[in-house]
């Protein structure tokens, strides 16, 4: 699963960086350029795999902090 | 005048948080720099995002837009949303888990102890410092022509030299005041406040923002349709080149070696708190830079009572403000010029206090000696740092400013030649203290090379070879760190065993 979430990464970075060409005159909800909103999706698309990342490429080992500072600042 | 008192009485609400937050500080360096590692997902969230949303991210992706049309949001924002959450992911995460283990505080420590060499910090602190003073340097001047741009009129025999509004050396002057006082007074705990409470407000008053414009402006098919009419080049990627596009790519690397962000991450109370910011970000930075940009394109062909409110060669720096005071009713104009001097100060307090965290920490306990010096004394010399750096900064602000969104990609630049550092000491056993030592002379050599060779920022069309300067910066400082690295002796085993334990 790990290695599906980088591919998928590695996927949005390829879309990311192609140019379909569109024309200015092609608007989404009669404001939006259609270019626009490709690379809003793109921003939506990165959430959605980034959530995928963290759910099934996350490092298993947490630790605390407050746990593991504690002590270290001396008082003044 | 309205707008004035609305942004006055924001700066004493944010002066006040500062000061309540400093009754909680716990009277060490510890919770002065990093809160005690106590902030959750959520604050960390807010202060991440608040503080790599700068004047950058504002004013300098409208102006852009402005000149350079909607591709803007592809070169940095979406390509963003990719490429800071896996810093935060790749580095982010392994950076908190050594730093609280060892009980670093800044970035430097970590490399002093990774490469075996004190020096490095010597070589490291000059160059951050400078990195991050050209950082500070578009927040100051944003804020300045933001309040100048919002106030326009308003002082017609005052600041008849100003076009009526507060001179932006004025403004600058005072935004810095405030920021200074509130990260004195609050430390790291009141600045993640200050920066949770300002990224809510510059996200949700940058919405009301865009609709209001938007609305001035005919609504929002009326707005794209102008643009349609006059200049439908703004409209699509445009004619930039598919390998400098590429490049771009390269810039939200930066984010892996900002120190002010190095010390946001060491805030976190667990590695779990990264989770929510890792997957809100992309989204975060869209809700911001889409109606930016959106409003910088319909800037282009905006007309205001029949005529043209934008001819061709306005700064680009003023573009935003600028609209924000013509196109708002004062109270509401006063609220979005909040809304924005928050999102360029939740980036200044970081950056101050880095700073003076990274000279107190890599320069004078190290030099001093820390038996030799009080808890009191860090956090006082912390100050004074900070002073004398906003000071030169603010110098700096005063000679003919370059555009925000040029200038920041420079600044990104340098940072982002830095990160095969980083990359290499996490990831890469073999990475030596002399390759650490040519990564970093050779991505500040060619950084300052390239910078002079584009005549200080002032071609905004500077490439090499087709591409960003930055692509060669990272190509020199991989390929000497590599090389250099290789044909030296390896780190210790004890070293080894230090960094790299579970193998």
């Amino acid at each position: 699963m790990s290695k599906l979430v980088w591919c998928l990464l590695a996927g949005l970075v390829v879309l990311h960086q192609i140019d379909w060409g569109w024309n200015a005159e092609t608007l989404v909800a009669g404001f939006l350029p259609i270019t626009l909103f490709y690379h809003a999706c793109i921003s939506v698309a990165a959430g959605v795999t980034w959530f995928l990342a963290v759910q099934f490429a996350w490092p298993d080992d947490n630790i605390s902090g407050t746990e593991t500072a504690e002590g270290q600042g001396t008082s003044a | 005048m309205t707008q004035l008192v609305i942004i006055g009485i924001y700066l004493l609400l944010l002066l006040a948080l500062g000061l309540f937050s400093s009754r909680l500080f716990r009277g060490t360096s510890q919770d002065y720099m990093l809160a005690s590692h106590s902030i959750g997902p959520f604050l960390l969230l807010m202060s991440l995002f608040g503080t790599t949303m700068t004047g950058f991210a504002l004013v300098g992706s409208t102006g852009e837009s402005f000149k350079e049309g909607i591709g803007v949001y592809g070169m940095l924002a979406s390509s963003s949303g990719i490429v800071h959450s896996l810093c935060f992911f790749l580095f982010g995460v392994n950076l908190w888990k050594i730093g609280v283990k060892n009980g670093y505080t800044t970035q430097i420590q970590f490399f002093r102890e990774r490469l075996e060499s004190n020096g490095i910090g010597l070589l490291l602190f000059p160059v951050l410092v400078t990195l991050v003073i050209t950082y500070l340097l578009i927040g100051v001047l944003a804020s300045g022509l933001t309040v100048n741009g919002v106030t326009r009129g308003s002082f017609p025999e005052l600041f008849a030299d100003y076009n009526g509004g507060v001179p932006p050396w004025l403004a600058s002057l005072v935004i810095c005041c405030v920021v200074l006082t509130y990260v004195f007074f609050g430390g790291m705990r009141g600045t993640t406040w200050a920066n949770t409470m300002q990224t809510l407000i510059f996200m949700v008053l940058g919405v009301v923002t865009f609709f209001v414009i938007s609305n001035k402006l005919g609504g929002l098919s009326a707005a794209t349709q102008a643009v349609l009419e006059h200049h439908p080049e703004k409209l699509t990627q445009g004619h930039l080149p598919k390998l400098k596009f590429l490049t771009y790519l390269l810039i939200p690397l930066s984010v892996g070696m900002f120190p002010h962000v190095f010390q946001h991450w060491l805030t976190a109370k667990s590695a779990n708190s990264f989770k929510l910011p890792i997957v809100a970000h992309p989204i975060f930075i869209m809700i911001v830079w889409l109606p930016c940009v959106l409003v910088g394109t319909w800037a282009t062909s905006a007309h205001l009572n029949g005529v043209l409110m934008f001819p061709p060669d306005f700064h680009a720096n003023a573009v935003l403000p600028v609209m924000v005071g013509k196109l708002s009713s004062p109270l509401l104009g006063g609220f979005l010029t909040a809304g924005i001097l928050a999102a360029i100060m939740s980036s200044l307090d970081s950056q101050f206090l880095c700073l003076g965290t990274m000279f107190t920490e890599d320069i004078a306990v190290p030099i001093i000696g820390k038996d030799r010096l009080s808890e009191k004394q860090i956090v006082m010399m912390a100050r004074g740092f900070i002073i004398a750096v906003v000071a030169v900064t603010y110098g700096l602000s005063l000679f003919d400013p370059r555009r925000v969104f040029t200038l920041g990609i420079w600044c990104f630049s340098g940072f982002t030649a830095l990160v095969p550092l980083v990359a290499g000491a996490l990831y890469w056993k073999r990475l030596t203290k002399a390759g650490g030592y040519a990564c970093v002379i050779v991505a500040i050599g060619s950084w300052l090379y390239f910078f002079q060779d584009s005549g200080f920022a002032s071609n905004p069309k500077y490439s090499v070879l087709g591409m960003l300067p930055v692509a060669a910066m990272l190509a020199c400082s991989t390929a000497a760190m590599l090389v250099v690295s290789l044909i030296t002796t390896p780190p210790s085993d004890k070293t080894l065993a230090k960094f790299f334990p579970e193998s």
